[in-house]
């Protein structure tokens, strides 16, 4: 693809000295290893919250909604936040494996793998919430616009909420295509080292009969552009609709133009905090300090930095525009968002994705890890917040001052929130302990250009 | 070191001179009493069916706002008289609006072009530093072009024209909702934040130039390094400057309407003319005989830009309509009706020609390392977000009085030659390799 020729000033992306066997057995290591007693404990925790919230989840179902802390007027709280939450974290996987293809960042390479696994596994999390909400989840597929004799029930069409479905339906299932295009390589690669029978056949299965000859690369290239083709817009049009579920309306606050850009930026905002949160625990933990170098840490505070100042020149813009508008509705939607009642979670929300990530200006703040991981963190925070603001202020204070409520959630709502985070862990300690987690096919292509060996070599040869 | 041609030299003057006679003549042929706008109605041939057209929107405009109601019923004679004399501002500003429109598009490419090439310096891109001089000239229009543009801001703010209305004391006593608004739309802070705006580009252009240039010649890479801090710094500075510059100079015309992504929106246009006016520039240049270095990996790179900001312009394009159209709130639904009723042909003419056409041509990867075909679509590009400024300036400035003749096409032949001249010239002032750059070998040997 790209040239191979790298200016000496460009830092090395794989450190100490690898070969290309050195990747094979530094990646399969974990796979090929035993779990340690932190990951039994870690695992153990996650799945407990998660069970806790499989708990809560079947009281809901068997119960109904009520056992939410939903009310009259905030008819929308916790379940559209995490909803819209977890979407949002999902978008970095997509941006780092398409968009970063397509502007060739070599970078990439070392953090895709797990950058996509959180991708799938965080929208997994959010289709419970629309799922759950339902009330009767087992009627989910009416959601789709099936030819039926049910009566007179159609799906309506004018409605972003049906948009969703399709979105993330599309989204979801272009993701894992991507994310498994680049797995077969792989996982054939762990096929091939694995010498229990089982676990021959198990990868054997899922490589797809991988082969690795000229032609199978051949495919594997060109698929994987038409992948990052088609991925990019997906990228852009996911939040923009789920940006649409509230712009579409007549609801200060909600019904604003900017919506859709700007929660696209407010996505990968999140999505890049949670891939650092993931990845500074797991380069640790997997020995693969190589692989994820500090310089991928820092390009991505800086891609946080980016995000959260367009994130903040939208909120500015906003707050800007109400007070422009003239609008007495819009401009009270903002100053109630200030200084109202929830002004402590409007304020979490600005210290938290508009200050923190600017510290990021600083080198030796970005180069810091323990920084980064603390920062990755607050912006998970804040960025809850956001969707919690966006959508409990702005409807706990509707046109009807008599109607004017607060909203506070149930145990209920509480538990599923964390039985997803729990669930989320899960799936990807699982997926730590299983799958390759570097993309090391794609690592070795780079490495005679980016590998500090060669470019040592490269500067002692006179380039 | 590229030398300016005896023929670029003759062939932008003469498009400054001609350009000339059309703006004269279109101010020649405004109106300058409200008896002369009633004549020229009169005397139009479908003037019959214009008047009956236009009772619509200015009736549709006062009735929702209540606060011009209120200005019409005490102080004119009644609704025949106050419309004449609305007709009669609509055809004094066509002319104006006319410069204006053309005035703003040639900085508007000048100013993308400066953000387009901070985006390659903050990011450290290896494919672009063999163009980083190409786009440093056309950014040698940014400080004229916008000298221009405030130049026509001071000389509305000084009632030669109606450009913006809410600089007339007397609209704005009678007016709530502008009186509102003066806080920040008010003559002085007005202006401040224009030579604020212009004073910030230009000093980033000047210093990048500056670093640019000096980083030829030298030993280390310590102005590359500033170059790129500098970028990053001027981006921030940009992101904020970009929007805020978006609704003074063009969402003010219309000081009733509001929409919080119009920043984004014009930024949409600028990039992807800019990068459509780089693309042509190349090809023009390696057409003398220049930029030998420069091949077709580096105007596949351009094209996919060219079709990525496209897609990019289409997207906010139909985030900003479809959301006020499917709210449908009055008092942000009027920017569109007013352009669905009176502007049709530029208004759908445009999405053909910004989005269809560009998606369509240059979708194909061997077509987009074709000159022809970019040359084409570039043209296509370009007048479309011609016609884009336009459909968001005229409206508000002459209403459904628009045309397209003499006065528009005047004023873009004139800028479009001051352009090529001052562009050209300042390509003659540095060589047209920025050699030192560390990462200019990279783009040497990059191939897609």
């Amino acid at each position: 693809m790209a040239s191979h020729y790298e200016a000496p000033i460009r830092k090395p992306l794989v450190t100490g000295n690898k070969t290309y066997h050195q990747i094979s057995v530094d990646v399969a290591k974990p796979i090929e290893g035993k779990a340690n007693k932190q990951w039994w404990i870690v695992f153990s925790i996650s799945l407990v919250l998660f069970m806790w919230g499989v708990g809560c989840m079947i009281y809901t179902i068997s119960t109904g909604i009520g056992v939410w802390g939903l009310n009259k007027t905030v008819g929308w709280a916790w379940d559209i936040t995490n909803f819209v939450w977890w979407i949002g974290i999902g978008h970095a996987g997509t941006l780092i494996s398409a968009v970063l293809l397509l502007f060739r960042q070599k970078w990439r390479m070392g953090i895709n793998r797990s950058a996509e696994a959180m991708t799938i596994f965080s929208v997994m999390q959010a289709g419970l919430f629309p799922l759950i909400h339902m009330g009767r989840p087992w009627l989910a597929y009416w959601v789709l616009p099936i030819p039926n004799q049910f009566g007179s029930l159609w799906v309506n069409f004018n409605s972003p909420l049906l948009w969703d479905v399709f979105a993330i339906s599309t989204y979801l299932t272009v993701s894992l295509v991507f994310w498994w295009t680049g797995l077969l390589p792989d996982f054939a690669m762990i096929r091939d080292r694995a010498v229990k029978p089982f676990q021959k056949k198990i990868y054997s299965l899922v490589s797809f009969g991988w082969s690795g000859r000229a032609k199978d690369w051949q495919r594997f290239e060109e698929i994987s552009l038409v992948l990052a083709g088609l991925a990019t817009p997906l990228v852009l049009s996911v939040h923009t609709i789920v940006s649409f579920d509230f712009a579409t309306s007549v609801i200060p606050g909600w019904h604003t133009t900017i919506f859709p850009p700007y929660f696209v930026a407010g996505a990968i905002f999140s999505g890049f905090a949670m891939v650092n949160t993931l990845l500074i625990v797991m380069r640790k933990v997997c020995n693969l300090e190589d692989y994820i170098t500090l310089q991928h840490i820092e390009l991505m505070n800086i891609v946080i930095m980016i995000t959260g100042s367009i994130v903040g020149c939208a909120y500015i813009t906003e707050l800007f525009i109400a007070w422009y508008s003239g609008v007495e509705y819009e401009q009270y939607a903002f100053l109630n968002r200030a200084t109202g009642p929830y002004w402590w979670a409007y304020w979490a929300m600005m210290t938290c994705n508009v200050f923190s990530p600017q510290l990021m200006w600083f080198k030796k703040l970005r180069t810091s890890i323990i920084f980064s991981f603390i920062i990755s963190i607050v912006v998970n925070i804040g960025m809850w917040f956001e969707r919690f603001v966006i959508i409990v202020t702005s409807l706990h204070r509707d046109y009807l001052p008599s109607s004017w409520t607060m909203f506070s959630p149930s145990f209920v709502d509480i538990g599923i929130f964390i039985g997803t985070i729990g669930f989320f862990f899960v799936l990807f300690l699982l997926y730590a302990r299983t799958f390759p987690v570097i993309a090391q096919a794609e690592v070795k292509t780079i490495l005679k250009s980016s590998g500090d060996n060669y470019k040592k070599m490269r500067d002692k040869n006179g380039k | 070191m590229f030398v300016l041609t005896k023929k670029i030299k003759i062939f932008s003057l003469a498009l400054i001179i001609l350009g000339l006679f059309g703006i004269a003549f279109g101010f020649y042929s405004a109106p300058s009493t409200i008896e002369e706008a009633k004549e020229i109605i009169a005397n139009s041939h479908h003037g019959d069916d214009h008047a009956s057209n236009h009772d619509y929107p200015v009736e549709a405009h006062s009735s929702l706002i209540e606060s011009s109601k209120e200005h019409n019923s005490e102080h004119s004679e009644g609704h025949e008289m106050s419309h004449d004399e609305h007709v009669f501002h609509q055809l004094a500003n066509r002319p104006w609006a006319a410069v204006y429109v053309a005035a703003f598009f040639f900085f508007m490419i000048s100013l993308g072009t400066l953000a387009f090439y901070a985006i390659q310096r903050a990011a450290q891109a290896g494919w672009s530093p063999l163009l980083f001089r190409v786009m440093e000239g056309i950014t040698g229009y940014l400080l004229p072009g916008g000298i221009i543009v405030l130049v026509i801001l001071l000389l509305s703010a000084l009632h030669f024209n109606h450009l913006f209305i809410w600089m007339d004391p007397e609209v704005v006593e009678h007016d709530k909702i502008i009186k509102a608004k003066s806080g920040y739309l008010n003559v002085p802070f007005f202006l401040a934040r224009g030579v604020f705006y212009l004073a910030g580009w230009s000093l980033y252009r000047y210093f990048s130039r500056k670093f640019s240039i000096a980083q030829d010649n030298s030993s280390d890479i310590s102005n590359h390094v500033k170059n790129f801090k500098l970028s990053a710094g001027f981006l921030a500075f940009f992101i904020v400057t970009e929007s805020m510059m978006s609704w003074d100079w063009i969402m003010s015309i219309d000081p009733h309407w509001f929409s919080t992504l119009f920043g984004w929106y014009v930024f949409a246009s600028m990039v992807v003319s800019a990068i459509t006016v780089i693309a042509i520039m190349i090809i023009f240049l390696k057409s003398l005989g220049y930029l030998e270095k420069v091949n077709h990996n580096h105007l596949h790179d351009l094209a996919k830009f060219m079709f990525g900001f496209s897609v990019f312009w289409a997207y906010l394009w139909f985030s900003q309509f479809m959301l006020i159209w499917y709210a449908n709130i009055p008092e942000e639904v009027t920017y569109f009706i007013t352009r669905l009723e009176d502007y049709q042909i530029p208004f759908f003419g445009m999405l053909v020609m910004n989005f269809i056409l560009p998606f369509l041509i240059l979708i194909n990867s061997d077509f987009k390392r074709l000159n022809w075909i970019i040359v084409t679509a570039g043209i296509i590009i370009l007048i479309g977000h011609y016609m884009d400024v336009f459909n968001m300036i005229m409206p508000s400035a002459v209403g459904d009085q628009w045309s397209f003749g003499i006065p528009e096409l005047g004023s873009v032949m004139f800028f479009a030659g001051l352009f090529i001249y001052i562009v050209f010239d300042s390509l003659t002032k540095a060589p047209l390799e920025a050699t030192g750059d560390p990462l200019n070998k990279e783009s040497e040997k990059f191939v897609y």
